[in-house]
């Protein structure tokens, strides 16, 4: 069978980077092609050469056998390639109708002809089993509907080829469900995808073969049956990774976050965070889970200076530090690694040195009296840069150009690297590859195993029950109970998470263990 | 390896900005041809009447003197994301102070009454400065409009200070007593036989201001909290950074800086406030800072480059058909291809696709 889509010989250089080195794929009609690979391994590179969004310096595209050339994203929508971006490029005030049709409008005269807009919108979305409301405005949907916007938006422009690049990374359990029906589906009618993951069991869930990158290199591409999610690791990082969190039991000590009765509330009045108690002591992981959306967002503010609480009290180490400034919790040594890496935890256009003393900048040996030490910082920079093996030309590079991932290990280093007594992680290993997870997953448990207390918010069931040693659940703002993580289900959390309290359920004979990642 | 990168992306920098006074020329250039003259002529003459003598040279500094400074104070707040409009009023008040201060207090040394003039013009503009900055800092009232009221205001108290408090008696137009000896910035022309330029000390301070700034952006924790805040605010509040004070700081030094250009004005160029003394230098500063990029070097470069102009624009209108107005003419379309870089990219970078 003839591939729909070819790269030969693909090469890109950034300053101090080769993004790829020398690539070969193919994608055949009617299949998903999974590419998986370190952070930095050149995937979104590769992707955005296909999409026209870079030039490559050396190599080819074939579509259907024939040589093309793609200057521009005009011009791969016209060869019938659709790309949704690991950052989502939607107009957030625009309806669901105006963003799908945007660039490609149907006009009366010189106007948008939005009746028309709304048909040919609810026509792709019946074709293709997408269901989206097309007068709902894009900032009123969860982000597994703007997700459903991008792909129809693709799918109006009429693509053949969809790449997706990283569509996983920022939904739920649930959502990633639904995605995959909508996948297999598209295929179904012909489509072919190009899916780019970290998660090594959506790999084997969903694809037919995977290319498997490092380095700005192809390392191979096997076909998904003949392969193990070990295989792919090894491959992916070139030494054994350690799919199972190492972990130890270890004595709690002294209380160090005590939270109670917290409440908070939005400008109408409605409670986002409902009577939140809890504590965790020194030497513990107090994993907090729930479907997003359920005041996990709030709790972190409000612990961390950046949200006012209503009523109630958080003490840390005993000292009272409610509605504290955020300056003032970072003080007392709390380290926070916000959900949103791009809105919250970094200064994109600052230099990767910049951003690695962000919150800390003020202080020796980064500042004295008020001036900065430049060597102070740089060589904080490459010791941070080493230890925590982030991919970047130099620490003088502008952090926005780093790769996803490596966002994620700047703000990583940055909050761990003096060593809180509180570390405040959400979603830590969200968009980083298994080798950097198992790392993340290392150092927290170590940071616990030193004695530290650690809150920890996924919405990765996984991730929560493999890590913690106690877990909360969280919904609607309250917190619905507090348990062992070694005496409970997936299934009893699941419950949980959907609003039924443990007392108001009988839970099953048979228990099914509990299995990390 | 990284510096020579860094010097590439620096070179780039400055080649859209050069590309865009280029790019003006050749508009001007089409332009001049429609009126039926030589725009090699006119050019030239616009050349000699910039830096055709020693006293020309002088007189397009002392141009720039003001739009130094007052591009610098443009360029503060916008590091801060914030867009100061009103660098004219808060210039206008710092100049009212200085003509005050610099005209009272007979008998002080100059030791004393210079730099308490010049502070004085510094606080003056500072003030002016402080209200819409906390307007925008504790309530929220976009600075765009606040400091644009703040410039009608600013106007009219002058207006109404100069002509009817504190107008020299017996003067034909409206303007303050003269400065006193003690409070003057000294002129380099006095010492230097057959030059009537009116560079003055200002233009050492206005130097001395673009050093600051540079070292206030990129070598202090101010600045770099005012970089943070300005290119990512949310950020910088989960960094501990206090935003709304970081605002109000770069506001005010924005304002002490434009009083600084009033300063320079009154006691150094005129000594004597008549009102209509500034042509628009605190809206020439924004041109200029967008111009510059908002970088203190670009921002003296992008000075003298209209300074040049100004200056001489004069001679062109004298020796050529020409009309001076040609200048505002070259002014514009050279801000038009700075504003609308892409154009310039594409012409000067033909070959290298735009990174995305
Ligand atoms: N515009 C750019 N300028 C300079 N370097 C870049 C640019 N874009 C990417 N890079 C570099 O190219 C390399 C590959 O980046 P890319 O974003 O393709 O990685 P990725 O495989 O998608 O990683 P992740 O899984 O973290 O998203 C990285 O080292 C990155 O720093
Ligand atoms: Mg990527």
């Amino acid at each position: 069978m003839q591939p729909i889509l070819e790269m030969r010989h693909i090469s890109k250089r950034f300053p101090g980077v080769l993004a790829s080195d020398n690539v070969n794929i193919s994608l055949f009609p009617g299949e998903i092609l999974a590419i998986i690979g370190e952070n930095g391994a050149g995937k979104s590179t590769l992707m955005n050469i296909l999409f026209g969004l870079y030039q490559p310096d050396e190599g080819q595209i074939f579509i259907k056998g024939e040589p093309v050339k793609i200057l521009n994203p005009n011009q791969a929508i016209a060869h019938g390639i659709g790309m949704v971006h690991q950052h989502f490029m939607l107009v957030s005030p625009f309806t669901v109708a105006e963003n799908i049709v945007l660039g490609a409008e149907p006009r009366r005269g010189l106007s948008l002809d939005i009746n028309k807009a709304k048909k040919a919108v609810s026509e792709v979305s019946h074709r293709y089993g997408l269901r989206v409301k097309p007068e709902a405005t894009i900032e009123e949907l969860p982000v597994g509907v703007q997700q459903r916007v991008e792909i129809l938006k693709i799918l109006y422009r009429g693509a053949e080829i969809i790449v997706l690049d990283e569509p996983t990374a920022v939904l739920n359990p649930q959502e990633i469900k639904e995605l995959y029906a909508i996948m297999q589906n598209l295929t179904s009618q012909g489509k072919s995808i190009i899916f780019i993951t970290h998660k090594l069991n959506e790999v084997t869930n969903i694809s037919q073969r995977v290319t498997v990158m490092r380095r700005g290199k192809v390392m191979g591409t096997v076909a998904t049956k003949d392969t193990s999610p070990a295989e792919l690791a090894n491959l992916m990082v070139g030494r054994q990774v350690l799919l199972q969190v190492q972990k130890n039991p270890t004595e709690v000590g002294n209380t160090v976050l005590a939270v109670k009765d917290l409440v908070t509330q939005d400008l109408t009045g409605e409670k986002l965070l409902d009577r939140v108690s809890f504590e965790i002591r020194a030497g513990e992981i107090l994993g907090v889970a729930g479907v997003e959306g359920n005041g996990q967002t709030e709790l972190v503010e409000v612990l961390t200076g950046l949200r006012r609480a209503h009523s109630g009290s958080v003490h840390l180490n005993g000292a009272e530090i409610t509605n504290f400034t955020a300056r003032q919790v970072k003080e007392r040594k709390v380290g926070h690694i916000p959900e949103d890496r791009q809105k919250r935890g970094l200064e994109l256009d600052f230099t990767v040195q910049e951003n690695l003393i962000f919150g800390f900048h003020y202080k020796p040996p980064f500042a004295k009296h008020g001036l900065l030490n430049k060597q102070g910082i740089a060589q904080h920079a490459d010791r941070m840069i080493e230890e925590f093996d982030i991919r970047t030309p130099n620490s003088e590079t502008i952090t926005r150009s780093l790769s996803g991932g490596n966002h994620q290990k700047v703000i990583i280093a940055r909050e761990m690297h003096q060593e809180p007594d509180l570390l405040i992680a959400s979603q830590p290993s969200r968009g980083v590859d298994i080798g950097a997870i198992e790392f993340i997953h290392r150092r927290i448990v170590a940071h616990r195993d030193a004695g530290k207390a650690v809150l920890l918010i996924s919405p990765e069931l996984s991730e929560v029950l493999s890590l913690s040693d106690r877990v909360a659940v969280i919904y609607e703002g309250q917190i619905m109970g507090i348990m062992n993580s070694s005496e409970v289900t997936e299934e009893q959390l699941g419950l949980m998470m959907a609003g039924i309290r443990p007392e108001n359920y009988h839970p099953l004979e048979e228990r099914s263990p509990v299995h990390g990642r | 390896m990284a510096d020579k990168e860094r010097k590439a992306s620096g070179l780039r920098e400055i080649l859209v900005p050069l590309g865009a006074t280029g790019l003006g020329l050749v508009v001007g250039a089409v332009i001049i041809m429609t009126i039926g003259e030589n725009p090699l002529r006119a050019y030239a003459a616009l050349f000699y009447g910039a830096f055709g003598s020693l006293d020309r040279i002088l007189g397009t500094l002392t141009r720039a003197t003001p739009i130094i400074i007052t591009g610098l104070a443009v360029a503060l707040p916008f590091k801060a994301g914030l867009f100061n409009i009103g660098v004219e009023g808060q210039m206008l008040m710092g100049a009212l102070a200085a003509a005050v201060v610099g005209s009272s207090f007979r008998g002080l040394p100059m030791l004393v009454h210079l730099p308490l003039a010049i502070v004085a013009a510094m606080v003056g503009g500072g003030l002016w400065a402080f209200i819409p900055a906390w307007l925008k800092a504790r309530r929220g009232i976009h600075e765009v409009i606040n400091t644009i009221m703040m410039n009608f205001i600013a106007n009219a108290v002058l207006a109404y200070l100069v002509v009817e408090v504190l107008r020299t008696p017996g003067e034909m137009i409206p303007k303050t007593p003269p400065i006193l000896s003690s409070a003057v910035l000294a002129r380099f022309g006095d010492s230097i036989p057959g030059i009537t330029a009116r560079l003055n000390m200002g233009f050492v301070l206005a130097l001395l201001a673009a050093v600051a700034l540079y070292y206030l952006l990129w070598r202090t924790t101010t600045g770099y909290e005012i970089r943070a805040v300005g290119l990512n605010p949310k950020a910088a509040e989960y960094a501990g950074i206090d935003v709304p004070r970081r605002i109000m700081l770069a506001m005010v030094l924005s304002g002490l800086l434009a009083g600084l250009a009033g300063a320079e004005r009154i006691l150094g160029f005129g000594r004597t406030l008549f009102l209509g003394f500034s042509p628009g230098f605190g809206f020439e500063g924004i041109a200029v800072a967008l111009l510059g990029r908002n970088h203190p070097v670009g921002i003296l470069l992008a000075a003298l480059l209209f300074g040049a102009l100004s200056s001489g624009g004069m001679r062109l209108s004298f020796a050529t058909d020409v009309p001076s107005d040609i200048i505002v003419v070259l002014q514009a379309t050279i801000i038009f291809f700075v504003a609308a870089d892409q154009i310039v990219r594409a012409i000067i970078f033909p070959k290298k696709k735009g990174v995305a």
